[in-house]
């Protein structure tokens, strides 16, 4: 299982969590499974957001793995400038 | 509205447009002429983007009406390099990599070319007064003052 | 794609050669967004409402349509009507609905057969008003009886009884500020304000397009990403994409602005509709009123500090309004506020406000600078009133690799500590003041973009190569993507053309935004020149009749990889394309991918200034920026973004703001009264470039744009309250505040 860091204003959707577990081999995998296993977290996931794997920032890439010891923080969505 | 025949001299060439007394000088140079070195970047000579020289006079063309020109010598940056030679102002900006987008680039190596003719070796805060009319958002204008005392220490030795 | 350990001398990276646009751009012969022109090209003008927000009631415009030469007129009705989201928001800002959102909203727009005459017609077309009560201030606009731009805007993220207005929350941190503070000697509390201010590209918007009564479509523009652009316009007008070709004029500065779309889809529904090809430029008030400039920003901060000056907890309250749609940057300026620092206490809250203001567009590390301005001016006052010094302090805090960001994550191998430690080295932080005169240093951080990126890059059958990219060069990209082609080819830099292209020439490219070109752009470039060299080297070995894998390239040369793979002369990159076409067809590479091994940057700047006590002035007597490049490919255009950014931050610290009337109008709609920074304002930029090597780039490469514009803001105003005694928290640090900064300590 991953162990994923939620930003604090994701708890009141989670009963005051701030990780989740999940089980996925990628960052595409992490979302598609926040979604089936969170469903209260859905619209966050919808609305956009981005992720860090082991202190990287990826803004978009489903494709990148991930091990079940990686860091993973979901971040709010972020954009270029 | 009737257009107004102009004829006048652009870098040394005859030249004749049709223009409505409205128009600038600047909208004449890029839309009759089709010389679009000059930039408009404020049409309120602000920003020195549309910097051309009349009769040697450094102006904001975009503040001169097109039928000003009317038997005028007109210098734009399109007639700045002699033929395949860069003016050393030119050829200074671009080894001193003094320009980034370059939109503001022709006023100031025009503005600048003025600013040497009349004063050969200026200081520092000179060259910076001399531009407080030409805006440059890129570079902080550091590589742009560097560039133009460079050319200038260059153009004395060479004279 | 992991930094190549073997490559640790360069040839060609980190020289300073000519860029290859050089010559056009001082002969001004380069093509920018308003040089172009086409056969019957008309001219379009847009019609803006006048109002801070009303109700469109009716828009006739017969009398406009009745002029000769007047051609179309497009209103919203030509554009989509089936969009949502963030699209919907696009359009609604591109041409207002129902109702004028702010001061300079496009409601309709004209084409004629001249600029003189469109400019006419638009004055004819009537547009009747309802004007509603407007709010353009961040505090204003969250308070109960304020206008509601948008019922239903917020999204899940809004806790329940705040204001329509407040349409998107974040809450983050980590550990026990109260008990963090508890452990502090000092706890300050202090509220701080930032005004917008906008990217001030000289080039205004301008677009020329055509479009056929089939759908199909040209558009010539300048933007920083033509990719989005095609993008954008399809949505709003209803097209499908790949029918829509954009090509990237050379582009007049951009700094985030040109990232979006306001005149493009405009000009293309009027040649739709006029069956003619349409031109567009917009003029300087037009950009001022009607672009993206930053949001504005009311910030709370709280911070401890030991006597030692360990900082033990901080928080912060940001509150970000960006005009009368979402978007605000409230993710960057909350992860950006304390980066820099190792603490074990830390907790942000942000807010996403509408108001009566255009919609914010990206400007340079979009969101960054208002969060360090209060952050890094706290640190100051602790550092005063604890009588330490501010270098010191940052390095006793600084964020390393290991560190656990402010926003959660642990930072990979980062480079504030060596920026820190080259300020401190530097002779500018030891020069002496004179009077009147202040110091002030200040840290920043941005993370950094990768993004979606197509490269391609042929060889030609002389042995050069064209590098074909689809992110328009701003600032000398085009240089830089020769030189790491240059490197990894084993050619001279003069033999390798970089083209920016159209969207029918490759695939899709995020625009040059977020620092990522020479990140990201640069990495492509690598990849695909290391693909054309596997096929180089497959074609020599195939001659030679041994295994591709006994071939290395070096030099620009095939060779045999050693006496066992046999004894063959080696065969030049030359040879072997002069023969490509009868050993196997055309010797291209590709990349295509979203790279995200982009690695932040962080800056400490130093700044000393001088404030004339009888009027307020303030000047810029000497600036050093220190900034992490992980590896300056063009050194010269490293220093070149270091200085830009110092002097876009050092104008919206001194100068710039958008002024609003208690109309609800901007007031200040020329650069004559909207100021930034001239020649004489500025000293030279002095510029320290640190070199730690981003693990995700191949020859180290960190983005290095927009760092550069988030240290000045807390910078300048840390030296003013070292020359004057006096701490100003809100921007601009113009004279008049100064002035009665001063008045009102002097009476004290």
């Amino acid at each position: 299982m991953v162990e994923v860091h939620l930003w604090s204003g994701l708890r009141r959707f989670v009963e005051g969590r701030d990780t989740i577990h999940v089980q996925a081999k990628t960052v595409g995998e992490v979302f598609d499974a926040i979604k089936a296993d969170y469903p209260a977290l859905r619209p966050v996931l919808d609305a956009g957001v981005s992720i860090s794997v082991d202190g990287q920032i990826i803004v978009a890439g489903r494709h990148e793995p991930i091990r079940d010891d990686s860091e993973v923080f979901l971040l709010q969505k972020l954009k270029g400038g | 509205m009737t257009k107004i025949h102009i004829t006048t001299t652009v870098n040394g060439d005859d030249a004749e447009f049709l223009c409505d007394p409205r128009e600038t000088l600047l909208d004449c140079l890029r839309d009759e002429l089709r010389l679009t070195g000059a930039k408009e970047g404020c049409g309120t000579g602000d920003c020195g983007a549309c910097s051309v020289t009349l009769d040697g006079r450094l102006v904001c063309s975009c503040l001169v009406l097109g039928v000003e020109a009317q038997g005028k010598e007109i210098t734009t940056i399109e007639g700045m390099a002699d033929g395949d030679t860069l003016h050393p102002l030119q050829q200074k900006f671009i080894e001193h990599a003094a320009l980034q987008c370059g939109i503001c680039t022709p006023g100031i190596l025009v503005a600048t070319k003025a600013l040497l003719e009349k004063n050969p070796d200026p200081t520092e805060t000179e060259v910076r007064y001399w531009l407080a009319g030409n805006l440059c958002r890129c570079t902080g204008y550091d590589k742009i003052i560097r560039a133009v005392m460079d050319t200038a220490a260059d153009l004395r030795e060479a004279s | 794609m992991a930094l190549d350990s073997k490559t640790t001398e360069f040839k060609y990276i980190g020289t300073r050669p000519n860029r290859p646009d050089g010559l056009d751009k001082v002969t001004g012969k380069a093509l920018y967004g308003a040089d172009t022109f086409a056969p019957g090209m008309l001219h379009g003008v847009i019609v803006r409402s006048p109002h801070a927000h009303a109700k469109i009631l009716k828009i006739d415009a017969s009398k406009a349509m009745a002029m000769k030469g007047v051609k179309a007129i497009v209103t919203r009705a030509d554009f989509a009507s089936d969009l949502e989201g963030d699209d919907w928001d696009l359009l609604e800002n591109v041409m207002a609905g129902d109702k004028a959102l702010y001061d300079g909203h496009a409601v309709a727009a004209v084409a004629a057969t001249s600029q003189l005459l469109a400019r006419d017609a638009a004055k004819l077309i009537d547009v009747t008003y309802e004007v509603l009560p407007h709010v353009t201030n961040v505090d204003e606009a969250m308070k109960p009886d304020a206008p509601v731009i948008r019922e239903g805007a917020a999204n899940y993220s809004v806790p329940e009884g705040m204001h329509p207005n407040v349409v998107r929350h974040t809450e983050f941190g980590h550990g026990d500020v109260e008990a963090g503070f508890a452990q502090a000697d000092l706890v300050l509390e202090k509220s701080y304000t930032t005004e917008a201010v906008h990217q001030g590209y000289i080039e205004p918007h301008a677009c020329l397009a055509q479009m056929g009564a089939d759908g199909r479509g040209e558009l010539w523009c300048c933007t920083q990403g033509h990719w989005f652009v095609r993008r954008m316009c399809a949505s709003l007008l209803g097209i499908e994409t790949a029918n829509l070709r954009v090509t990237a004029s050379e582009i007049g500065g951009g700094f985030g602005g040109k990232t979006t779309v306001f005149i493009d889809p405009v000009a293309l529904a009027l040649s739709r509709k006029a069956n003619r090809p349409v031109k567009i430029v917009m003029s300087r008030s037009d950009v001022l009123r009607a672009t993206g400039p930053t949001a504005s920003a009311s910030m709370d901060i709280k911070m401890g500090m030991t006597k030692d000056g360990r900082i033990t907890a901080a928080s912060g309250v940001f509150r970000l309004q960006g005009g009368a749609f979402p978007q605000a940057p409230i993710e960057t300026t909350t992860m950006c506020a304390f980066a820099c620092y190792d603490v074990a206490n830390v907790h942000h809250v942000g807010f996403d406000v509408m108001s009566n203001r255009p919609k914010q567009a990206a400007y340079r590390a979009p969101g960054a600078p208002m969060g360090a301005f209060a952050a890094e001016s706290m640190i100051d006052e602790l550092c005063r009133e604890l009588n330490l010094d501010p270098l010191d302090v940052r390095l006793k805090n600084a964020a390393k690799e290991g560190t656990k960001a402010s926003y959660g994550p642990t930072y990979p191998r980062i480079g504030l500590v060596e920026t820190l430690e080259a300020a401190k080295a530097h002779p500018h932080y030891q020069a002496p003041l004179k009077d009147n005169q202040g110091r002030g240093v200040a840290s920043g951080y941005w993370m950094n973009w990768g993004g979606e990126t197509s490269v391609s890059l042929a060889i030609s059958e002389d042995g050069t190569a064209q590098v074909s990219v689809g992110t328009p060069d701003i600032g000398g990209s085009r240089a830089s993507m020769a030189l790491m082609a240059a490197e990894t080819l084993g050619i001279p830099y003069e033999n390798v053309r970089v083209n920016v292209v159209d969207t029918g020439a490759l695939g899709v490219n995020e625009p040059t935004h977020g620092s990522r070109a020479t990140y990201a752009t640069g990495l492509a470039t690598i990849q695909a020149a290391r693909e054309a060299i596997t096929k180089l080297c497959k074609r020599a070995a195939d001659k030679w009749g041994i295994d591709a894998d006994a071939v290395v390239w070096e030099d620009g040369c095939a060779k045999p990889s050693g006496p066992n793979a046999g004894e063959f002369p080696p065969l030049s990159i030359g040879e072997i394309a002069a023969e490509m076409g009868s050993t196997g067809g055309p010797i291209s590479g590709h990349f295509e991918a979203t790279p995200n091994g982009h690695g932040g940057s962080f800056g400490t700047h130093i700044v000393d200034v001088e404030v004339d006590k009888e009027t307020g002035h303030t000047s810029v007597v000497r600036y050093t920026v220190v900034q992490d490049a992980g590896k300056a490919i063009h050194p010269a255009y490293v220093e070149g973004q270091f200085q830009g950014g110092a002097a876009q931050g050092i104008g919206w610290a001194l100068n710039e703001e958008y002024i609003y009337g208690s109309d609800g109008r901007l007031q200040n709609t020329v650069f004559l009264d909207y100021r930034i920074p001239v020649a004489s304002d500025l000293p030279m930029i002095d510029t320290v470039i640190v070199e730690v090597p981003n693990p995700g780039h191949p020859y180290g490469v960190r983005g290095v744009g927009e760092t550069g514009i988030t240290p000045p803001l807390p910078a300048l105003a840390n030296a003013v309250a070292a020359a004057t005694g006096v701490r100003l928290r809100g921007l601009p640090l113009s004279p008049p505040k100064i002035l009665a900064a001063l008045q009102s300590k002097s009476d004290g």
